[in-house]
């Protein structure tokens, strides 16, 4: 079957406002969930799925939570991972102190704190625009990660605040096994993946996206840019407080705070400026990009220069080539790796003309 | 013009000014010392054309944004629909049934055409954060059933063919109508339009003052207008308020204000 | 009381040198409308680049290690590898992104900053250097028996170099001719244009300016704490600074470090103990966080007027 639109013709205003207004891609959507929940886990190395494919699903997550502030209402964090790192530690503490609470209500509690965490910092945004709130983002970032550290309350006296997250069980199922956890992150990442889908192209997200591009004329029509400021800052923060528990949950099993630095807030900035600012696909795409880049880097380096030129080279290259790319990216495809998707599907969609 | 559309609004037949729905008496705005209005009283009736004109930095579009609550005057009072008005921020001002359009394009550059004037139904919207996550029952029926109206909207504005287009794409001309069509998406009972002509060509023109004469007509909104085409000004006004450094010169009829010679000797500079 | 003050001077000096890096983003920004990130990682570079060359330059040409020769000619070659960065920044990065919105190009400044402290670590090496400057790290004498307060003598020069760094600066931009320009250019880009003003011939000589300023902060700064990548972290302290001083005021980047320095210090010797300390780490940020609050323009900053 090509890749057409031709003959699906749109009848009523409900068909032409799905997510996949083509039919070819509904499929292909259902096929490439199926390909990743049960073909995957069943084929995939404990390599692949612990090292690769659960982290690249849990900064997926993270990376639409930034993107739903910077790129949908045009805020920028340099806080991401400190949202992360509230919650991880949320969902830790709950899962300790409430007995026998299900993991995935834990799940959603360590979210919502984040949330509630993220609206507190997210209130100079109401005064202030651009760099500035950059720079309050990083009183969050450094601020929540040294609470973390020096209240040991937090980690249940731990020394330096390192936790290790409990088991996972739900109705009576363990997650311990990597396919189980990968399965898991996926099922949390894709439901969380759809929400904001739906989040950003209804009501919610075109406030979100007027106040991004004027947010003057966004008032005038009789939106509330505060309100959509502060709703961008919770969501934005829920997503990355998830995406932290799963990193705690699924991926690592054992974090300390120092571990959601300031670096780890770059990386996931990094994800959306390369996936795509202000798309869900981008978000995806980006995280695949940042976790694969640097795996790729150590394995074809040596190869070519063989091991003469040191470690140190190595993290060296990395930062010069995330650094080129960001440069690169917002140069020549400002809308990332998401655009040329979207530039190959439209290619695909006339194939095999030329126009 | 839709049929549905045309019939819902009762007005439409033989257009009846009504009375003083926004009155303004004695308004001073200044900027850290810079005076941008003096003393500035005039009225605007229901369902007529209100043109506002002046020379550049005359004061014209700081009148606009007093009424509209993004500028707040340091004196004078406005009266709408009969009850004062306080320090009103613009959203409010949206609510009472207030839109505008602005001088330089104000329209959300990153999305289409469609979603901006989706945008302009945001009041009207009522479901929140949870049902938008979920598109499920209530979100999405109410989504298109504005979805609807809107399109009726883009019907009206002749502009079916570019609906899915990201708005920083179009050409100039375009873009200042569907910045109208975000407007008339609020369903306002005022319509403040800044500029809407400028840099239009002599078609493009013709096109905007058909549909401000259709919205004026058909819905019955009332219009308050900035435009230096003094042909167009005086062709569809019903009257007219002269504004020169931030004072008011004249105040009437396009016939009237025409044979002020304060405002003739405004705009022939013979005044200062 | 006697301690009070010494925790105060010591925070005022260490203050001078947020100032300094402070410094470089305001005339970047000031210049070009630019919010530079990589202000932090241009020092670290300039240092880095400074140690690198006294260390190669003996053995390139035969020289005496720690010679006055080796001292200069490696400053010199340190300030013009900056300028050169700098052009580079200007022709590579930010003209192809004019006409941006700011946050992309904030964006790209980030990118920036990994790119070049990729390529300093990888020229130079990514081990910790000493920077000597013949400024021994002690008290002053006098000072210390006169009144009994600890006052270190290399802060001070720190302090002198700053302040004769800000006042060349300041005359430099009242009353040279390329003074003017500048602040024509700050004020208004296409005005400047259309009246003759060289705009890639005043940015260049911006950049130079600022990668100038860099090598003196990353000096001063290496010498006290060593040429290392921590560097760029304590850079960042820059940013709270300009929050506080105003992104397109000198007197405020400087009144502003001396601020956040001096107040950084004092917390965490006299708030850090109740709250199990290490609150320097945050604690500038969340001033300039509560300050922005009040005062969102700044100490010297104007007021913003939105026009629609």
């Amino acid at each position: 079957m090509l890749y057409r639109e031709a003959g699906q013709f749109k009848t009523s205003y409900s068909a032409d406002q799905q997510i996949f207004p083509i039919l070819q891609d509904r499929y292909g959507y259902w096929v490439i969930l199926a390909i990743f929940g049960v073909l995957v886990p069943m084929l995939a190395s404990e390599y692949w799925l612990k090292a690769i494919l659960i982290p690249v699903l849990i900064f997926s997550l993270a990376a639409i939570g930034l993107n739903i502030l910077t790129g949908y209402a045009g805020q920028l964090s340099l806080g991401s991972a400190a949202f992360m790192a509230v919650g991880a530690f949320g969902a830790y503490n709950f899962m300790l102190r409430i007995d026998g609470l299900p993991f995935l209500v834990a799940l959603i509690l360590g979210g919502l704190a984040a949330a509630a965490v993220g609206v507190l910092f997210g209130l100079p945004s109401l005064r202030i625009k651009g760099f500035y709130l950059a720079v309050a983002t990083l009183a969050a970032q450094f601020f929540i990660v040294w609470v973390l550290v020096k209240f040991p309350w937090f980690s249940n006296n731990a020394s330096s605040g390192v936790i290790t997250a409990q088991d996972v069980v739900i109705l009576g199922y363990h997650f311990d096994g990597p396919q189980a956890k990968y399965v898991l992150t996926l099922g949390v990442v894709a439901a969380l993946a759809l929400a904001a889908k739906n989040l950003v192209r209804t009501a919610t997200g075109r406030a979100w996206m007027a106040v991004r591009d004027m947010d003057v004329a966004a008032e005038v029509i009789g939106i509330r840019p505060m309100r959509a400021k502060l709703v961008a800052f919770a969501v934005s923060s829920f997503y990355c407080g998830v995406a932290g528990a799963l990193y705690a949950y699924t991926y690592l099993g054992t974090v300390e705070p120092e571990g959601f630095n300031l670096d780890l807030s770059f990386k996931i900035l990094f994800m959306i400026i390369i996936g795509g600012v202000g798309s869900i696909m981008g978000s995806f795409l980006g995280a695949a990009f940042i976790v694969l880049l640097p795996i790729l880097l150590d394995n074809v380096v040596p190869a070519i220069f063989g091991n003469a030129l040191g470690a140190g080279f190595a993290s060296n290259l990395q930062l010069i080539v995330f650094g080129g790319l960001i440069i690169f990216f917002l140069i020549v495809e400002p809308h990332g790796l998401a655009r040329l998707w979207q530039i190959g599907k439209e290619k695909l969609r006339l194939w095999p003309f030329p126009h | 013009m839709s049929a549905a559309m045309a019939a819902e609004n009762t007005v439409a037949e033989g257009r009846r000014i009504g009375d003083v729905i926004l009155d303004l008496q004695g308004i001073s705005l200044s900027f850290g010392g810079v005076k941008a209005l003096t003393n500035i009283s005039f009225n605007v009736r229901e369902h007529e054309i209100r043109s506002i004109i002046g020379p550049n930095g005359a004061g014209k579009s700081s009148m606009l944004n007093v009424i509209n609550g993004v500028y707040h005057p340091q004196e004078g009072q406005i009266h709408f629909r009969g009850s004062p008005r306080q320090k009103m921020d613009p959203h409010q001002a949206a609510a009472q049934g207030i839109a505008r359009t602005f001088q330089n394009i104000a329209l959300f550059k990153g999305m289409s055409v469609l979603d901006n004037i989706m945008t302009g139904r945001s009041l009207k919207m009522k479901c929140g954060l949870l049902r938008h996550a979920l598109y499920w029952g209530p979100a999405q029926r109410e989504e298109i059933a504005h979805r609807r109206k809107v399109e009726e909207i883009i019907d009206f504005l002749e502009i079916q063919s570019i609906r899915k287009t990201p708005v920083g794409r179009l050409p100039y001309g375009l873009q200042k109508r569907v910045e109208l069509g975000r407007a008339l998406a609020a369903e306002p009972s005022m319509l403040l339009l800044d500029e809407p002509m400028a840099g239009m060509n002599v078609e493009e023109k013709q096109d905007m003052c058909r549909f401000i004469l259709d919205v004026n007509d058909q819905f019955g909104t009332t219009i308050v207008l900035i435009e230096h085409d003094m042909g167009v000004v005086m062709d569809i006004s019903d009257r007219v308020v002269v504004l020169d450094y931030g004072k008011k010169i004249g105040d009437g009829t396009p016939d009237e204000v025409k044979n002020n010679p304060d405002v003739i000797a405004a705009y022939l500079g013979g005044g200062h | 009381m006697q301690f009070f003050f010494e925790v105060l001077i010591g925070g005022l000096l260490s203050g001078v040198l947020y100032s300094l890096v402070a410094l470089g983003f305001v005339l970047i920004y000031k210049a070009s409308g630019v919010f530079n990130f990589a202000q932090g990682a241009m020092v670290f570079f300039a240092a880095l680049t400074f140690v690198g060359f006294q260390e190669v330059l003996p053995g390139w040409l035969g020289l005496e290690t720690g010679s006055a020769v080796v001292f200069w000619l490696a400053f010199v070659l340190a300030l013009a590898s900056m300028v050169v960065l700098g052009l580079l920044t200007e022709r590579v990065v930010l003209r192809p992104l004019v006409n941006q919105p700011h946050i992309t190009l904030f964006m790209a400044t980030i990118g920036l900053t990994f790119l070049v402290e990729g390529i300093a670590q990888g020229i130079w090496g990514a081990n910790v250097r000493g920077l000597e400057l013949g400024i021994v790290d002690e008290p002053i004498e006098w000072l210390m028996d006169r009144s009994g307060i600890l006052v270190s003598k290399f802060d001070l020069f720190a302090a002198a170099a700053a302040g004769v760094l800000v006042t060349s600066l300041a005359l430099f931009f009242q009353y040279t001719r390329i003074g003017r320009a500048l602040r024509a250019v700050a004020d208004d880009h296409q005005a400047a244009l259309s009246i003759g003003i060289p705009l890639q011939h005043i940015w260049g000589i911006v950049w130079g300016v600022a990668g100038f300023v860099a090598l003196v902060a990353g000096m001063i700064w290496g010498a006290r704490n060593g040429v290392q990548f921590a560097l760029t972290f304590t850079a960042l302290k820059a940013l709270p600074v300009l929050i506080l001083g105003g992104f397109t005021s000198v007197p405020g980047a400087i009144v502003g470090g001396l601020i956040i320095g001096a107040s950084e210090k004092l917390a965490e010797v006299y708030i850090g103990p109740m709250v199990g300390g290490g609150i320097e780490s945050w604690f500038p940020y969340m001033l300039a966080l509560a300050f922005l609050l009040v005062r969102p323009e700044g100490l010297f900053g104007e007021r913003h007027i939105d026009r629609v």
